[in-house]
């Protein structure tokens, strides 16, 4: 469980991109932010594994204060998974699968035979395996980055947009490898994304942030479009409704 | 050619020493380059403090500083040493914007990805930065290489021999073979230190080149969809 108690974050230029923000998120289940750009949902991401340090208030992982954990050593025990697959250039498939259990300080021939199985688990030929990430497909280098972000087993997996630069026929195959994973692997999944319809397929929980990182509505997706708490929750979703088609 | 042959003890021991005169300073730029690229980027006022003194003392001319050197550090006159810390610090002055520009340029995402992942401050720069700095850092190099093999030459004018101490001497005495051997030297070796450097990078730097390739077809890939559109 990761619990957030009245986190604000000002950053040192003033902005307040969190505000008194409590929230709840339950274990072994997928909960996505979902916001337009300045919502905060990425800050509040980052709160998780230490990448962004609240300004006050904590953030808890199983009772545990983040804020008293070693950043590097907390990370290393976080599955990060990011837009454009954040992946190293200079390092292959395999040794980018193997980057964390490699920093964690295990043996080079285990941590590459992982990695190897990793690739099975995340749907990627093995004969890729020697590649660099330049010369994979977007839609195999974000399944690359979701191998990364499983190498050490961890609880907790966060994925800030991971499929947001990928064609949506790529996309839609990467959710449904996504929600496939999770029924087998049961993690604590938090997914950020500023698409509606993402949320609503992906998530178990959807928390949709207003700007300044307030909370408009958390709840289960059914909860959020048969009883929008305002306005601004039934805006953001009828804007996610492809207008093209129903006019 | 008979020249040559006649006197290709002497050329190959000056060729020689010329090898071993360059090598230090090549080797030494880089490595000092380093740590001052990564200070001058760290805070916006060392960056250009570094950068303009770095830019000075490339502005210095050789033989001057040769001379001076030894009153300032109190090495002897004669010494190779004093040629060695002047070359040194052109290679640095060189390679010191390089280095800046080449860290400066590495991915904000793929740093961020990697601090996201665990890496603490030392391995990203080490294993992250460095590393994906290479292709520029080595084409600084390569300059630097060969603006230290040419300025060795002048080395010779206060008595630090090496292949330039054939154009001096050719000249003085109006023998243009000899001056011709001089520079033929000087450039060979230029290119054979080019050439490793280049080899070098292929060794250390193999994403490079297969990944180049793939954005190759990539593009290629792209321009045909473009055209079927």
């Amino acid at each position: 469980m990761i619990e957030f108690r009245d986190v604000t974050k000002r950053f040192p230029d003033g902005t307040l991109a969190v505000s008194e923000l409590s929230l709840v998120i339950p274990p072994r289940q997928v909960t996505v932010f979902v916001g337009s750009s300045g919502s905060g949902k990425t800050t509040i991401l980052r709160m998780i594994n230490r990448m962004v340090d609240p300004t006050s208030g904590t953030v808890a992982i199983d009772g545990v204060d983040v804020a008293t954990r070693e950043p590097v050593a907390l990370r290393r025990s976080i599955g990060y998974v990011m837009q454009n697959s954040g992946l190293l250039p200079h390092r292959t498939v395999l040794d980018n699968i193997a980057t964390v259990p490699l920093l964690r300080g295990e043996k080079k021939t285990e941590a590459r035979a992982r990695a190897r199985a990793l690739m099975d688990v995340v749907g990627l030929d093995g004969s890729l395996a020697e590649r660099y990430p330049a010369q994979l497909s977007g839609g195999q280098q974000q399944r690359v980055g979701v191998a990364r972000g499983l190498a050490v087993d961890p609880n907790i997996l966060l994925m800030d947009e991971p499929f947001g630069a990928v064609d949506p026929l790529v996309r839609a195959e990467l959710q449904t490898e996504l929600k496939r994973l999770q029924h087998e692997l049961d993690k604590t999944v938090v997914f950020v994304t500023h698409d509606i319809d993402e949320a609503f397929l992906l998530g178990d929980q959807v928390v949709l942030f207003k700007p300044g990182g307030i909370v408009a509505q958390a709840g289960r997706p059914a909860e959020l479009l048969e009883r929008p708490a305002d306005a601004f929750v039934a805006e953001f979703i009828e804007a996610g409704r492809p207008r093209s088609i129903l006019r | 050619m008979s020249w040559l042959v006649s006197n290709w003890s002497q050329v190959s021991q000056y060729g020689l020493a010329h090898l071993w005169l360059s090598i230090p300073p090549i080797v030494l730029g880089f490595v000092l380059s380093v740590p001052l690229g990564w200070v001058a980027n760290r805070f916006a006022l060392t960056r250009g403090a570094l950068l303009t003194i770095g830019g000075i003392l490339y502005a210095i001319p050789s033989l001057p500083l040769f001379a001076l050197l030894p009153s300032l550090i109190g090495t002897r006159i004669l010494d190779p040493i004093n040629v060695e810390i002047a070359l040194t610090l052109y290679a640095v002055a060189l390679m010191l914007r390089t280095t800046a520009d080449g860290l400066a340029a590495v991915s904000g995402d793929v740093k961020l990805s990697a601090t996201a992942v665990g890496f603490g401050a030392a391995r990203r720069f080490f294993g992250v930065e460095l590393p994906l700095a290479g292709p520029v850092l080595l084409a600084g190099l390569r300059v630097v290489s060969v603006s230290t093999v040419s300025l060795v030459t002048v080395g010779s004018v206060i008595g630090v021999n090496s292949l330039g101490y054939f154009f001096i001497d050719g000249y003085q005495r109006a023998f243009y073979t000899e001056v011709w051997v001089g520079i033929v030297g000087t450039v060979l070796i230029a290119l054979v230190f080019d050439t490793l450097l280049v080899l070098l990078g292929r060794a250390l730097m193999p994403w490079t080149r297969r990944g180049a390739g793939g954005r190759r077809r990539d593009a290629l890939a792209q321009s045909r969809w473009a055209v079927l559109r």
